[in-house]
Order: C-alpha cells, then sequence, then structure tokens
C-alpha cells in the first residue's frame, strides 16, 4: 500500500511537472499551437478527473457529465454578456450552477441503478442540451462568441495563452489534491463501499444514497469548473459542449486511463485528445479509427478496457 | 383550435408509433440481456439511407422498402455475431463503450458512403395526397399510413408475444434468464432472433419516415435518446409499457411544442410566451420522465427497480 503511495507520487510528480514544462517546450519549438491544444486537455483532464470520481469510486457510469461542462462554458457567456468578466465570478456561478443541477438531477437518477441510471444520466443531459439549443438570446444552436477572456482583479491577465495555461494547470492540480484528500477520507471509503456492497454499507449504519448523491454534487461542479476553462480558451460558447458524444468521450478518457485512480483519468485525457489530434492529421473521417480501435480493445483484452489498463491498489 | 389540436395530435401519434418500433426491439434487448445497446439508433439511421438507395435503384419506394427490411435484419445478425454476442457477461461500461464506438464507426461510415448533406426521397404517389378530417382540414395519406403501420406491428408484436411459442420464450427468459436455459431453450439463439428482429424494427422505422423527415447522419442520435426516455417511462423489457410510454412521449413532445406558447399567453405577453415555450417544450418529455421515475422508479410497466 505504501509502496503503491509512493509510486502514485512519482506518477504524480512526472504528469504535473510534464505539464509545467510543456510551456516551454512549446517556445524552443516554436509552436504556440501545442499550448492551446495542452489548454484543451487540462480541461478535459479536470472533468475525467471529476467523473473518475464518481465513476471509478462509486460505481455511477454518468452518460451525462458534457452538461456541466456546457453548464460551467454558459456560465462565462452570460455572466460576460451582463458585464461581469471577473473569473471569480465565473468560477463561483459555474460551481453553484452545476452543483444545482447534479443536485437535482442526480436525487432522481440515484433512485435507480445500472441500466437505468446510464440512460437517465444521458437523458437529462440531453435536455440541458436542447434547454440551449432553444436559448435563442444566446445563439441557441449557433452559440456565442466571447469577446474577451475572464478577467482576474480588472486585469486581462488571461489573453495570454500561456497564463491562461498556467491557471488551468494550477486548477487541475488544486482539483486533484481535492480529489485524493476526498478519496482518501472517511466519506471516500464509505463512498468505494457503497460501490461494492450498498447493502452491507447500510448494515453497518451508512445511507449509500446521501454519499453517492454528495459524490455527484462535487462531481458536477468540478466539471463545471472544467468547462469554465474551456469556454475562455475557445472563446466561444455553445450547445456542442453539450453534445452527448462529449459525455462519451469522457468516458472513454476515464477508462482509457484506468477507473478508480485519478492519475489515470488525467492520463486517458491526454492520451484521447492527442489521439484524436493525431488521427485528425490524416483524415477527417478520425472516428471510424477512434471508434473501431474503441471496439476492438473493448472486445480483445479479457475484461475490457478496464481489464487492460487495471488500475494499482484500487 | 380544435383542428389545431387534432391535427397536432395526430402528429404526436406518429411520433409515438415511430419511438414505439425503435424502443420496442430495444427494451427486449435491454431487459432480457440487462444490456445497453447505444447504437440501435444508427440501424434507424441506416434503414432510412438504405431506403434511399433501394428505392434510386428500384424506382419504387415499395421495393426499396422491401429489400431494406432483410437488409438491416442482415445487419443486425451481423453486428450481434461479430459484437454484441461477445459483450452480454460483460459489465455495463463495456458494453458502454463498445456500442458508443460502433455509433462513431456507423456514423462516419455513412459520411462517408453518402455525404454529409440530408437526402429525401417523395413518398409513393399512390400515397402522397392527403385526405379531409373535420371541415376545411386535411392530412397527408403517407402519416396515416405511418400510423397505420406502427399500429400493426404493435397488434403483431403482441399476437407474436402472447400467443406464439417464441414469444413465451421470450417472456419466460425475461423474468429467469439461468431457468429458462436449464430447462433447454437455446437462450444464445433466442437472442440472436430477438436482435436481427429489433433491428430490423429499427430499419422499418427509418424507411418509413425517409420521406417525412430529412435523411442525415444525425437523425438516429435524437430518436434514440428519446428511445430511452420511453424505455424508462415504460419500463425496462417491457413492450406494453414501451409502446404506452411511446405514445405518452410522441403526444407530450408534439402538443407541448405547439400549444406551450399558446398556453403561457394567457399568463404573460406574447412575444415572452412565446420565447418561453419554445425553451421550455423541449424539456417537457424529459420533466415527465423525471415525474414518473419519482413516483414509479421501475417504469410504469416495469417489473424491478
Amino acid at each position: 500500500m505504501t509502496r503503491w503511495l509512493m509510486r502514485r507520487r512519482v506518477a504524480a510528480w512526472l504528469i504535473f511537472g510534464g505539464f509545467a514544462a510543456l510551456p516551454l517546450i512549446a517556445a524552443l519549438t516554436g509552436d504556440p499551437y501545442l499550448v492551446v491544444v495542452a489548454t484543451r486537455i487540462l480541461a478535459f483532464a479536470m472533468a475525467a478527473l471529476a467523473l473518475d470520481l464518481i465513476l471509478g469510486y462509486g460505481g455511477m457510469v454518468s452518460f451525462g457529465h458534457a452538461a456541466y461542462l456546457g453548464i460551467g462554458a454558459y456560465a462565462v457567456a452570460i455572466l460576460s454578456r451582463a458585464g461581469i468578466t471577473d473569473l471569480g465570478a465565473h468560477l463561483g456561478a459555474a460551481v453553484i450552477a452545476g452543483a444545482a443541477f447534479a443536485l437535482v438531477t442526480g436525487a432522481i437518477s440515484l433512485r435507480t441503478r445500472g441500466i437505468y441510471f446510464i440512460m437517465i444520466t444521458l437523458a437529462f443531459a440531453q435536455m440541458a442540451y436542447f434547454f440551449f439549443v432553444s436559448l435563442s438570446a444566446y445563439g441557441g444552436d449557433d452559440g456565442v462568441t466571447l469577446t474577451t477572456r475572464s478577467t482576474v482583479l480588472g486585469q486581462d491577465w488571461l489573453a495570454d495563452d500561456r497564463v491562461l495555461y498556467y491557471a488551468a494547470l494550477a486548477m487541475l492540480l488544486g482539483l486533484y489534491l481535492l480529489c485524493v484528500a476526498i478519496t482518501g477520507s472517511r466519506f471516500g471509503r464509505v463512498l468505494t463501499g457503497a460501490r461494492e456492497n450498498p447493502l452491507r454499507m447500510q448494515a453497518v449504519g451508512f445511507t449509500p444514497f446521501r454519499f453517492q448523491l454528495t459524490a455527484f454534487v462535487i462531481s458536477g461542479a468540478m466539471t463545471a469548473i472544467a468547462g469554465v476553462i474551456l469556454a475562455n480558451q475557445a472563446s466561444f460558447v455553445s450547445p456542442s459542449y453539450m453534445n452527448w458524444h462529449r459525455s462519451g468521450e469522457l468516458v472513454v478518457m476515464v477508462v482509457l486511463g484506468g477507473i478508480g485512480n485519478l492519475l489515470g483519468a488525467i492520463a486517458g485525457a491526454t492520451l484521447a485528445l492527442l489521439l484524436e489530434e493525431w488521427l485528425a492529421l490524416f483524415t477527417e473521417h478520425w472516428r471510424l479509427i477512434f471508434g473501431t480501435l474503441l471496439i476492438l480493445v473493448v472486445l480483445f483484452s479479457r475484461d475490457g478496457l478496464t481489464g487492460l489498463f487495471k488500475g494499482r491498489g484500487k | 383550435m380544435t383542428s389545431l389540436f387534432l391535427l397536432q395530435l395526430l402528429n404526436g401519434v406518429q411520433l409515438g408509433v415511430l419511438l414505439f418500433l425503435i424502443a420496442a426491439g430495444l427494451t427486449l434487448v435491454f431487459g432480457i440481456m440487462d444490456f445497453v445497446n447505444l447504437a440501435h439508433g444508427v440501424i434507424y439511421m441506416v434503414g432510412a439511407y438504405l431506403v434511399v438507395m433501394f428505392a434510386g435503384m428500384t424506382g419504387s419506394y415499395g421495393l426499396g422498402l422491401l429489400l431494406t427490411l432483410p437488409a438491416t435484419l442482415v445487419i443486425g445478425l451481423v453486428l450481434e455475431a461479430l459484437i454484441f454476442r461477445r459483450l452480454y457477461d460483460r459489465p455495463h461500461l463495456d458494453q458502454v463503450l463498445a456500442t458508443f464506438g460502433l455509433v462513431m464507426v456507423v456514423t462516419e461510415l455513412v459520411k462517408i458512403i453518402w455525404g454529409q448533406s440530408p437526402l429525401s426521397i417523395l413518398p409513393p404517389d399512390a400515397l402522397s395526397g392527403s385526405v379531409p378530417l373535420v371541415g376545411a382540414l386535411r392530412y397527408p395519406v403517407f402519416r396515416l399510413v405511418v400510423i397505420g403501420a406502427g399500429l400493426a406491428v404493435a397488434v403483431g408484436l403482441w399476437l407474436v408475444i402472447t400467443r406464439t411459442r417464441i414469444g413465451m420464450q421470450l417472456r419466460a427468459g425475461a423474468s429467469n434468464r439461468a431457468m429458462v436455459g436449464a430447462l433447454g431453450v437455446d437462450i444464445g439463439r433466442l437472442f440472436t432472433v430477438i436482435f436481427a428482429f429489433g433491428a430490423m424494427l429499427a430499419g422499418f422505422a427509418g424507411a418509413m419516415v425517409a420521406p417525412i423527415l430529412s435523411v442525415d447522419p444525425g437523425m438516429g442520435e435524437s430518436v434514440l435518446i428519446l428511445a430511452f426516455v420511453v424505455i424508462v417511462i415504460g419500463g425496462i423489457g417491457s413492450v406494453k409499457g414501451a409502446f404506452a410510454g411511446a405514445l405518452l412521449v410522441g403526444i407530450v413532445d408534439t402538443l407541448g411544442r405547439s400549444f406551450g406558447p399558446i398556453i403561457l399567453r394567457a399568463v404573460m405577453e406574447p412575444s415572452a410566451a412565446a420565447q418561453t415555450g419554445r425553451v421550455l417544450a423541449p424539456m417537457l418529455v424529459y420533466v415527465l420522465m423525471a415525474a414518473i421515475l419519482a413516483a414509479r422508479p421501475q417504469g410504469l410497466f416495469g417489473a424491478r427497480p
């Protein structure tokens, strides 16, 4: 166990160190696009991390997590339209809105399990998608272009791609440490226990529902933060953030890196996005290859992807 | 007002029977094999593309439809043998990932073969007119044919499930799969049949709506998620529930979109009512789903929670 903790610490240093050094590499190779791609990766890594918290530790397969990305992104768009450009306000609004949506839909979805849970989270995400599609005040289907990025203390520091990148990296690190603390706490152990055997948890005096719902709300709020970063990076917000394909991609990222081991989600997001970018260089039909790879890996590894990249220690 | 209501009610029923055709196969697969299939919507899409292609080749929509049915049946058989059969004993997460991969592959293939832009096809001449309903109100014949075909399939399914040997095995398999297998029924073969038949129903739905809707690579997705809502409302594994849920969702969605703004006009000014109605109407079926789940987590006709 201690050896595992040690290894995880080394892996965390390597991953975050690599991310911290990336803008230097980009500057040396003279490829500014690298930082832009990497900012996107950081945002999706946050979302995958949040999903891993409930999928890996809580056993809840949410197939609607893209909704929270969109909620966070629209928090930026709506507040900016109202003249409020402060990053703190954007983050606060995103967290509150994401948590509220997660609280309501989670309370209903968690009355069920298995296939029902997957379908219901997907359906609620689609509801959010259609809400923003028909919200013509904010461009409807076409979305809105943001004129400026979020400001910090009234300064437009984030306008520099590299500053935005490091801000995103700091947030990812913060969220990662938060998740490590949560999963190592008594709360995290009850959550894992509820995944393994809800009946037994009930017998020893816990109410699994409360723990699962709390984790679901935390995860929703975290994903909304990722949405704020994504909106700032793209300077554009549209309902396509909430497309159910996005939700699927988030699940792929988590499973690709190995579920139930937070660093895996970050690695999975990095791997999946790099694979997308790389395949897109060759053909506009990269989804054909990506999808085929996905099917093959699930079919031909003994326990599916989950077995191929078995998370250590869990 | 009454005639508008009647018109929208018919449109709602038409959407309902369409959703039923898709949900029927899906709910059996979900219920009996405890299997999540995200790729059901793309088969509906492929059905629509195939009817356009076959009708173009033969010059007749009817012949196109006759060719589409066995084609989607074969697609169902092939996919079951190649992919789905290997996933039955896997965790839900693996099923979700593999079928999600399949959605990506099939959607991309359709884009490569038929292009991104929407295709369209005319209904057959004999069915292209409209019939008078009440007073001056007329309704397209073809939409009535779609409703009739959907209802006929529902009756046919009911007969198969309640009156035939395979229907009996199916009902038995739904309540206790292991026991039916122990009694000598080849569960694997039974499921192949159900799966391929479900694929054919989805293909049939796609072929039937091809003349009404535009045929495009995204058409399977919105319908798939509405079919999920239908199944959740009706109860997983229940064809009866799928029928009730499909009509409920079809009618509520259609009436909500047309009458939502009209009703809101009673409490707010017209422009605001139109806008609010437009935003709220698409959410109505999901709110309905949430309300039914809050009262009955197993759905209207579902046995298990």
